[in-house]
């Protein structure tokens, strides 16, 4: 086998190496022994990734599927399915190479150690250098397992791992009480979708017998499965509900806008480019199964379409820079949603990366600023910073236009893609759609506006300490840049005369059960494709030049729009209130069941058990004292006595005096004589004698 | 005639006052006397049986029992004189030291 591609395994093993040697020895390296370890090992990683990508697409399509086994991780061996087929489990730490894994790869080690590069800029006058690159490390080796592991287990080994750095990065700051909060509410709403993800893992092994990914295609096919098969939608809408959590869509999305808490590269890694996407990955990589269950795909394309018009709303109002990008991911997310649930898994996909670029780039870019700014980060004390930093403005513009949709750039490609296929499949949520899209062009040039164009609010002491980054952050802002322009090209649409190479390479790992609908109504086809892809351009363009009026030309607009619509505002400025709702739902009434419990612990547990017994304990031991003392001794002391009181005649016998002894001697004697004459019968003649 | 009789009971005279004499005198001397008296009637025991049997036997018992009483005499005077010399006394009731 080519070397990369047999070698995919040691693709997750460099960051896990620089992460343990940050463990052992981090606080003794300089900082430029950390940058070394950390970044050079996601560098590594990056070669040997796109040293496999390139081997894999040098082979012939049907050639496509690499599978490195490291070893035997569960081989639980012999089971029997729901059905009652024979199967062999065996769950292996193995590596699993195919197109899929070639995209995920490229976005997640490319993107990723632009970051790295990034955070060696950003971080740089910040405490705990060698713990943030740690926990950096450790969690591009989590993503990195997530997306290479060749079954469910091992992906979720990834996902679990890429949750718990979520956690440390976003707690990075842990003194900050909100930063800690942060942490623990991102993770403990992960769990909660984690539980789902488990339960369908389970039912899917006991169904299938199976778990691996090469596999799950064969085994359906054996089972002749029908569509809509009832436990098939139990799986995929129970995984489903762990990618709500892992990719922040309604009802688990709550814990991405707080996640800004933590340094912006985190931000950009994590929520935006890699860890968030695990969802949308984990279920195209299961489409064989989600395909299986129309009910299921109809419910992730609602819940996608509905999450992404619900951020979207949310992001027009907020004043700080990095939350109206939280819930512009979260909106996004959505979008890849939608098209997964309509069928467009590779258009899911393509959006994923285009995403990636890109909005990893608004958020280095966001971080550039607020290190510009000194750490401000509220939009309505920025303003006019267009001609100071320049470099970050200027890519900042292009991920701004990218993310809106204007073509030629990326994200007009794998929008129109989506939207295109929402509307084939269902109208209804192709509206919310275009206007989700919209929506997101006008926040985002309302972010731009707010913070590069207009009057400057900046206040005094930012405005000494404006300077560009330096080139280790802002190189990766220009590559980035270059990304977000052309990274769409590899899908440009046959309708516009490209050849979708994208959509052509995914295709070998989506299944297909239905055939398409071939060519007769392809010419309306045409024609409908045309009018959308005018139809997107309009709305972005609406929203772009709505944001304009509000924000340079009248800016005063804005501050009585919220004053008329108070309501509205305050609705849409207190995200719907949905914090307050789960609280008062669901954590309040956890925190009573914890403190009850406690209650219950201390109260009866300690109280009445272990204080009981040790009362008891103590009461026992002092019954056992007083009978030692008395019953015990007084038995022994009685009948120490008994002998002291029948000794007395004996002791009165030792008088000492020779005379007494002698005398008992000569009465013993005599009672021996007199017994002894007795039965000699002695005593008559001696009478008789003496008679005579 | 005078029988075997006569002498057993000139035996048992002497016997049964000599034993009184231990249990009843004080003075240890006295006592020592009145052992010398026991081993005397048992002598005349002795002598009285061995004429009966027409053997001389008893009478040669009867010889080491005079040796022997000489030899107790002289050792039981001898503790008498040590204890006097320590506390001074003959009387029996006052030697009591081995009281409990």
């Amino acid at each position: 086998m080519e070397y990369f591609l047999a070698h995919i395994w040691m693709i997750p093993l460099f960051p896990l190496a620089g992460a343990a040697l940050m463990f052992f020895f981090g606080r003794k390296l300089p900082d430029i022994g950390v940058n070394v370890i950390c970044v050079g090992s996601v560098g590594l990683s990056m070669v040997y990734a796109f040293g496999a990508i390139a081997q894999l697409i040098a082979r012939p399509v049907a050639q496509r599927v690499v599978d490195v086994v490291l070893f035997d991780w569960v081989p639980a061996g012999a089971m029997h399915t729901t059905a009652g087929h024979l199967a062999n489990f065996n769950a292996q730490w193995g590596m699993l190479m195919d197109p899929l894994t070639a995209v995920m790869l490229f976005v997640v080690t490319g993107v990723g150690f632009l970051i790295h590069v990034y955070s060696t800029g950003y971080m740089a006058h910040e405490g705990g250098y060698y713990r943030f690159f740690g926990y950096l490390n450790l969690f591009m080796f989590s993503m990195l397992t997530l997306v290479l592991g060749n079954n469910l287990l091992l992906l979720f080994v990834g996902w679990e791992g890429v949750g718990l750095c979520s956690y440390l990065l976003i707690g990075f700051y842990f003194l900050r009480k909100s930063a800690s909060d942060a942490g623990k509410k991102a993770f403990i709403v992960n769990r909660i979708g984690d539980a789902g993800f488990i339960l369908g893992l389970f039912l899917l092994s006991g169904t299938l017998g199976t778990i691996r990914f090469t596999e799950i295609g064969p085994a359906i096919a054996a089972r002749h499965f029908e569509i809509g098969n009832a436990v098939m939608t139990a799986i995929a809408l129970l995984l489903f509900v762990g990618a709500t959590g892992k990719s922040a869509q309604i009802p688990l999305y709550v814990w991405l806008p707080d996640a800004m808490e933590g340094p912006t590269p985190v931000s950009a890694l994590i929520h935006a480019a890699t860890m968030v996407t695990a969802g949308v990955y984990m279920v195209t990589r299961m489409n064989a199964v989600f395909q299986l269950a129309p009910l299921a795909l109809a419910v992730v394309a609602t819940v996608g379409a509905f999450t992404s018009i619900f951020a979207a709303t949310m992001g027009l109002v907020q004043n700080d820079i990095k939350r109206v990008l939280a819930y512009s991911t979260v909106s996004q997310l959505g979008y890849m949603f939608l098209a997964l649930g309509v069928g467009a898994f590779t258009s899911g996909i393509f959006h994923l990366m285009t995403h990636a670029f890109f909005k990893a780039l608004l958020f280095l870019g966001s971080g550039s600023v607020i290190h510009a700014m000194s750490g401000e980060q509220d939009m309505r004390k920025m303003g006019g910073l267009w001609s100071k930093i320049p470099i970050t403005a200027k890519t900042f513009m292009v991920a701004t236009i990218a993310i809106s949709g204007i073509p030629p750039l990326a994200g007009f490609f794998s929008k129109d893609a989506i939207l295109g296929a929402a509307f084939d499949a269902r109208p209804a949520l192709w509206v919310i759609g275009f206007v989700t899209a919209g929506l997101t062009a006008f926040y985002m040039f309302r972010l731009v506006n707010m913070t590069f164009f207009g009057e400057s609010h900046v206040s005094h002491e930012a405005e000494h300490h404006l300077h560009e980054s330096p080139p280790a952050m802002t190189v990766p802002l220009m590559i980035l840049a270059f990304l977000s322009f052309v990274g769409g090209w590899i899908g440009w649409p046959t309708a516009l005369g490209g050849s979708d190479r994208f959509a052509h390479f995914l295709d070998p790992v989506i299944a297909h059960y239905a055939e398409p609908a071939a060519g007769a109504a392809e010419q309306a086809r045409l024609g409908t494709e045309y009018a959308l892809m005018a139809a997107s351009v309009f709305i972005a363009l609406v929203g772009i030049w709505t944001a304009y009026q509000f924000y340079i030309k009248k800016p005063s607009v804005p501050e009585t729009l919220a004053a008329n619509w108070g309501g509205v505002y305050r609705l849409l400025y207190n995200k719907y209130y949905v914090d307050q709702i789960y609280d008062a739902m669901f954590v309040n009434r956890t925190k009573d069941l914890a403190s009850g419990l406690g209650s219950f612990d201390r109260g009866v547990i300690d109280g009445l058990g272990v204080n009981g017994a040790g009362f008891l304990t103590r009461v026992m031991s002092s019954i056992s004292m007083w009978e030692d003392k008395w019953i015990i001794d007084g038995i022994l002391n009685l009948g120490a006595r008994i002998v002291w009181v029948l000794s007395y005649p004996v002791r009165m016998l030792q008088s000492g005096r020779v005379g007494n002894y002698a005398l008992w001697i000569v009465l013993g004697v005599l009672l021996f004589l007199g017994y002894y004459l007795r039965m000699a019968g002695v005593m008559s003649n001696v009478l008789h004698f003496w008679k005579a | 005639m005078v029988s075997i009789g006569h002498y057993l009971f000139l035996s048992v005279a002497m016997l049964a006052v000599g034993v009184v004499g231990i249990v009843t005198r004080r003075n240890v001397i006295i006592i020592l006397m009145s052992v010398e008296l026991i081993l005397n009637a048992v002598n005349i025991n002795l002598v009285a049986f061995s004429r009966l049997a027409g053997s001389v036997e008893g009478q040669i018992f009867a010889i080491f029992i005079i040796t022997d009483a000489a030899a107790e005499a002289a050792v039981g005077l001898g503790i008498i004189i040590a204890f006097f010399r320590n506390r001074e006394t003959v009387l029996a009731d006052e030697m009591d030291i081995l009281k409990w």
